[in-house]
């Protein structure tokens, strides 16, 4: 990587300008430092946001607890706030990575990070030292996953040109809390549900035709951006929190992530769930889906179709049917849609669910 | 991709066409005396650190890593470099007391803070750290490489509190990948020096 | 199963008599449960490995590599990267000097790297960026262009099979083609038979330390700080490369952080290094990438075996094929045995068993623990267990009716061999006579289980071997040897055969390695330090002795030599000693010319559970006896073996490097990208064992050889008891969700 001239940011403002006009921000720096080493990204400004005041606090007000974006994944695992009131989160922040990687890895930018597709992460200084077309990488150039070997692949909404997945474990977590993401930017602040927040890759060529995605990609948008577009934060746009609202279901949570190693790896698909289950009736759950889309793919059909209802094997089973009738797994990967089925499965028991 | 590098693109430069490969003699190679530069290229950034517990001041590039500030200009390759991705653990120092990967950690973003390694661990008279006699009790290491990380790992695993149970040490201890795979000796030694350390 | 872990505990029954009663452990000398002398440095981050050295002026060399598997390099633009803040240097093949031709192996691969335009790999250096630190050199490396005429890559799925050449094959370990017996008479009359083919794929070391060179020239000699596993090796190679003698390349090696195989061979970032250090005038360091290592220096090749096994109503094996192929580069024609397990380890009439080769565009492939036998293995234990199915036959059964006390190849009687004593205690330990045939038997709440048992072998060999022995005044002896420490406690071990032949304590013996100006010893290679060095090490140290009492004219005792030496005015009196082969070879294997056949043995078992809502299989716990002669540190040992079971769990559930056929290269050249085992995956409950014994015809010390041993068996025991707990066979590693999941 080439180096770059290096400032701490003093506040938000200062930081989100710089962003504007090119520079890199950093917090952990656990993805960002790989995306350089890569060949993914190259910055001549690199901005330390770590020191930003007041963005890394876990509160809880009455029904509400807000995440500030610099609290460390193992700061939420850890908190008493969290593992209590929505334990779903706690364990999916534990699930990710390490116990080094967690200390640094911020919540701010776990959810930004960009998918483990090895034709995406292959090492190449520049475009041309590419072993293979990735349209992530050489805009254009073609998506090698499509016909290769990426077994954490999209099973929902892939296109011709991409297939990745959004990895983060946290971000399941927040889809099932239906969790809103505080955003700072050059034109102020806003809020967005983060089941908004990321967005497939049909979704994304579908909004790189509007004015929102050519604002989303900033001045030097390339003539095929489709791949590009992961979720809307806009240039200059800095996440400072995760908001949400504690429940039934969100103290009756879980997460569980499927994964060849046990531990320090990422998912092949994870599920979160949020169960408020009573005398055997489920009177809402939420259930979330990790490393099956570019974006935490909630399963809102299914939580319509088993609330009032009681949680049966029977059911159960025509409802994960239906949930996935409409999922295009890659050729030879077929059993992944099972493997979802069964985290979803898995989750609902470590809830708390009962599955008559 | 079908020819994968634009070679118009090339010829801009100052393309060195190449033949048949050449036939410098080895022995007869030019060696011209160079200045050498200093350790850290051109420096843009200082950064001062309290370095197993000395205040050290480093100027360096900011692209510098703390494992390659550790490594090559601060004398401490004690601190390892396995993969230099996040994914091994080699590398794990104490940042303020909290384990980190260094490869993952801009030298300059610890600027005021506290880093220890693996070198200052023992006490100053020598005397090895509980964790660091466990590990050799147990025989928790073979070749050594990634031992340097799985120690700091093992002393802030136990320091977190997440030594209770064997089943929570593998999966605390799980960020730090032994290829030799003392696994069970790992625990066993973090085992030992909890109930040391505790007692 | 308490504590089984702590080390306590685990070394109480660790040898154990035939009966399994477990022995006492002596206190000093060969067998004492001695901890590593190299411990404190290791723990305190005091051990130094090959790339942290950092002589005055030294560059840093990275490498420029093809990102194409086959073409023809058009064009190198390095002008922007010689542009480059602090880079001195740029080298392309142009800069190249005429080199002699090395020998194949010690040196990896034939053609010597930069020496063409031609690529014939991903990852095949192109350029190499000099500059003052590694982040300059790295963004020089990033600066240079390539131009590459691209062409279509042949893969292993595409290449033609073919048959290896044996003459001037440095890769040829035994036939290729044995043959014994009626073959089809066997399988014709047989009361069952099986027929399946395996496949273990291509996966990589990925020892913890990636390969580190740092080449230095004095005078006209050449010093290499290398990460090797093979000093002597990497010497004679760049001996011959650049027409030097021996003696005045100098290797040293102070610690080697793994190899697993990677580091024992002489792979391009040793003989760039050097070349680039000759043309600067400056010191040169290259350590390679992590992602460097997966194209830079070997890996395990990716086998296929396809099977046949006839038997009669008892399980006897009347008939056995096994044909094995794997892939290998367009310059080099390295061989995976993988039927050589299968030559040696069951009573067979008749065989037939062929070993081919795919040629591709890939690097060379090498020797990965355990070569030959860990993935040839896995097809034949496989196999036996589909046959105990099929006949409806304890497995464990099947394998002692099959047992032989001679090689079935060679004919030859086996040195030693304790196999069916490995069985029994392996049986017993695991609590086998519990296990249930049937598969789908037992159940802990979601979970299937399942008990499976697999034997293991592996080839000994041998090489000769030097090592000097010395006195001081002070009591104390000091071992030099050229040997490497690689995380096997040679060094602890070497001091415990001169304390076992002296009757002193080992503290009084320092071992000095590491350096090909010490006596040139074996290869940290094939499980044969301990039974090479170690009997070089007891023969110097009996000649010491002799040469003491010599000197003081009459029988003396260690205790007396520090008064002899100070009465003669000594300061110091030394001893060399050989380990020899028979017919003044340097390297032997299966015993050689001698008159037995040598290999170790082991029975591996595991219990493994099985969730089929997930598909996700995990290791319960795992049992291993061994039969591997006399074992010098039981603490060392069984680390080897732990770490062995769980390269072989590796195997078996998580590990592969797989190539995108259409690009010739690695899916992932990264550990975000390549699953090896992590602490959580391992039970703590792995037990091992070794059957107690002394080998008095493979060595002098009655040791044979345990490093890769232990990997072998592993994968096809977990298989194996995959199906007890599924009845589901896996036949193509790793062990993957759609395998399993309902």
């Amino acid at each position: 990587m080439k180096n770059f001239a290096y400032a701490i940011a003093p506040d938000i403002s200062s930081a989100s300008e710089a962003a504007v006009q090119g520079a890199q921000l950093v917090a952990g720096g656990t993805e960002i430092l790989n995306w350089m080493r890569l060949g993914i990204v190259s910055a001549d400004r690199v901005i330390d946001i770590t020191r930003l005041p007041e963005l890394s606090s876990i509160d809880r007000q009455g029904d509400e607890i807000r995440i500030g974006a610099l609290a460390t994944l193992n700061q939420i695992e850890g908190s008493d706030i969290v593992r209590q009131d929505a334990p779903v989160l706690s364990q999916a922040c534990l699930l990710a990575a390490s116990a080094q990687l967690r200390n640094r890895a911020t919540i701010g930018g776990n959810v930004l990070q960009k998918t483990r597709c090895p034709y995406f992460r292959a090492e190449a200084a520049t475009g041309d030292r590419m072993p293979w077309p990735c349209n992530k990488r050489v805009p254009g150039s073609g998506c090698s996953a499509r016909e290769g070997d990426f077994s954490r692949a999209a099973l929902f909404g892939a296109t011709e040109a991409c297939v990745a997945t959004q990895p983060s474990d946290p971000a399941v977590a927040l889809v099932a809390l239906d969790a809103e993401v505080d955003l700072v930017g050059p034109s102020g602040s806003r809020s967005i549900p983060i089941t908004r927040f990321h967005v497939t890759q049909s979704e994304a060529a579908d909004l790189a035709r509007t004015r929102e995605g050519r604002r989303l990609l900033g001045g030097d948008a390339p003539e095929t951006p489709d791949a590009l577009i992961e979720n809307r934060l806009m240039p200059g746009e800095i996440i400072v929190a995760y908001r949400f609202s504690v429940d039934t279901a969100s103290r009756n949570s879980a997460y569980v992530k499927l994964r060849e190693r046990e531990s320090y790896e990422y998912a092949m698909a994870s599920a979160a769930v949020c169960l408020d289950q009573s005398a055997g009736q489920v009177r809402q759950a939420r259930v979330a889906l990790g490393s099956i889309a570019q974006k935490p793919w909630r399963l809102s059909g299914a939580e319509a179709a088993l609330s009032g209802q009681t949680l049966d094997e029977a059911r159960l089973t025509s409802v994960l049917a239906t949930a996935f009738s409409d999922a295009e797994p890659l050729p030879h990967q077929d059993y992944k849609v099972k493997v979802a089925q069964g985290a979803v499965r898995r989750a609902l028991t470590k809830a708390g669910g009962s599955i008559q | 991709m079908s020819d994968g590098i634009d070679r118009r693109s090339m010829l801009k430069g100052s393309t060195a066409a190449l033949g048949a490969a050449g036939a410098a003699a080895l022995g007869s190679a030019s060696a011209q005396a160079q200045d050498v530069a200093s350790p850290s290229g051109t420096p843009n950034v200082n950064t001062s650190i309290t370095l197993n517990s000395t205040s050290r001041s480093f100027a360096h590039e900011a692209r510098v890593t703390l494992l390659d500030l550790l490594r090559e200009q601060a004398g401490l390759p004690g601190t390892k470099k396995g993969c230099n991705e996040g994914a091994c653990g080699a590398c794990t120092v104490l940042l303020d007391g909290e384990r980190i990967n260094a490869c993952m950690t801009l030298a300059a973003t610890c600027d005021g803070r506290s880093v220890t390694t693996v070198e200052g661990l023992a006490a100053a008279d020598g005397t090895l750290h509980p964790v660091q006699r466990a590990f050799i009790e147990q025989d928790a290491f073979q070749c050594g490489y990634c031992t340097s990380g799985q120690v700091v790992s093992a002393v802030a695993c136990i320091n977190e509190g997440h030594a209770g149970s064997e089943e929570e040490i593998a999966e605390w201890m799980s960020g730090n990948i032994c290829r030799c795979a003392s696994y069970p000796q790992i625990i066993a030694a973090v085992q030992q020096a909890a109930t040391e350390m505790e007692g | 199963m308490t504590d089984m872990h702590k080390i306590e505990t685990a070394l109480t029954g660790i040898i154990v008599a035939d009966d399994g009663a477990p022995l006492a452990l002596p206190e000093n000398g060969i067998g004492s449960p001695q901890r590593r002398m190299d411990g404190p440095d290791k723990v305190t981050g005091q051990a130094t490995y090959a790339g942290e050295d950092m002589p005055n002026g030294t560059l840093h060399a990275v490498l420029v590599t093809s990102p194409v598997a086959k073409g023809r390099i058009a064009a190198v633009d390095t002008g922007q990267a010689r542009a480059a803040p602090g880079v001195v240097r740029v080298l392309t093949p142009a800069d190249m000097p005429t080199l002699g031709s090395p020998s194949v192996p010690p040196t990896a691969q034939s053609k010597l790297p930069m020496s063409s335009l031609d690529i014939d790999y991903e990852g095949q250096p192109i350029a190499i960026v000099l500059a003052e630190t590694l982040e300059q050199a790295e963004a020089g490396a990033g600066l240079v262009r390539i131009g590459i005429e691209r062409a279509k890559p042949a893969v292993f799925d595409t290449a033609e099979v073919e048959v290896p050449p044996t003459e001037g094959n440095g890769y040829v370990l035994g036939e290729l083609d044995p043959a014994h017996g009626d073959v089809d008479a066997g399988f014709a009359n047989a009361a069952h038979r099986i027929e399946a083919t395996y496949t273990t794929p291509t996966r990589h070391h990925n020892m913890m330390e990636p390969s580190a060179t740092l080449a230095e020239w004095r005078g006209g000699d050449l010093h290499l700080n290398d990460a090797t596993q093979w000093s002597w090796g990497l010497q004679l190679s760049l001996a011959g490369i650049f027409d030097m003698e021996p003696s005045r390349i100098h290797i040293r090696c102070p610690y080697t952080g793994g190899g697993f195989g990677a580091k024992g061979y002489v792979w391009p970032h040793q003989i760039l290094a050097p070349i680039a250090a000759r043309i600067v005038g400056r010191p040169v360091k290259l350590n390679l990438t992590r992602t460097g290592c997966y194209t830079g220096c070997g890996y395990q090749s990716g086998t296929q075996s396809r099977l046949r096994l006839a038997s009669d109503a008892q399980g006897h094996l009347t008939a056995v094929e096994h044909h094995t192929e794997n892939v290998t580069s367009v310059s080099d024609d390295y061989i995976e045995f993988a039927n050589m397990g299968t030559r040696g380890m069951y009573a067979m009439p008749a065989y037939r068993m062929t070993t081919r080769v795919r040629r591709a565009n890939v690097g060379t492939p090498t020797a990965m623990r355990a070569p030959h036998e860990g993935p040839g293995m896995f097809a034949l234990e496989s196999a036996m267990d589909e046959l105990a199915y099929e006949i409806g036959m304890d497995p464990l059964e099947l394998r002692l009716a099959n047992y032989t006390d001679s090689d079935p190849h060679s004919g030859k009687p086996f040195s030693s061999n304790k196999l069916r004593e490995a069985y029994a205690e392996g049986a017993r330990r695991i609590g086998w006579s519990d296990r249930v045939h049937e598969p789908r038997s037992r159940r802990d709440g979601d979970k299937l289980l399942g008990l499976g048992m697999a034997g293991a072998i592996m080839t000994t060999f041998r090489n000769a071997s030097q090592a000097r022995v010395a006195m001081t005044p002070d009591g104390r002896f000091t071992v030099e040897v050229g040997s490497q420490e690689i995380g096997t406690g040679t060094r602890t071990i070497f001091a415990q055969v001169v304390a076992e032949r002296l009757g002193i304590p080992s503290e009084r013996v320092t071992v000095v390695l590491g350096s090909t100006d010490l006596p040139p010893a074996s290869a940290t290679l094939g499980s044969a330090s301990t039974i090479s060095i170690g009997s070089a090490v007891a023969t110097a140290t009996d000649n010491l002795k002799t040469r003491l009492d010599d000197m003081a004219g009459r029988e003396t005792r260690p205790d007396e030599w520090p008064d002899l030496l100070a009465r003669l005015g000594v300061d110091r009196v030394q001893a060399e000693g050989a380990f020899t082969l028979p017919g003044d070879v340097s390297f032997d294997a299966h015993g050689g010319q001698t008159d037995y056949s040598m290999h170790t043995w082991g029975a591996v078992f595991v219990e493994m559970e099985v969730d089929e809502i997930t598909g996700i299989a995990r290791m319960r716990r795992a049992v291993a006896a061994y039969s591997a002669g006399r074992i010098l540190n039981p603490v060392t040992a069984r680390s080897q073996m732990i770490g062995g079971i769980i390269f072989g769990y590796g195997r078996a559930m998580l590990e592969a490097s797989p190539m995108d056929p259409r690009y010739g290269r690695y899916l992932s050249k990264n550990l975000s990208g390549v699953q090896l085992p992590v602490n959580a995956d391992i039970p703590r409950n792995i037990d091992v064992c070794f059957i107690e014994e002394h080998d008095p015809h493979a060595s002098a010390i009655g040791v044979r050889g345990i490093g890769e041993l232990g990997e072998v068996g592993v994968a096809a025991a977990i298989t194996n008891a995959i199906y007890n707990a599924t009845g589901k066979r896996v036949r193509d590693l790793p062990v993957h969700f759609e395998h399993l999941i309902a």
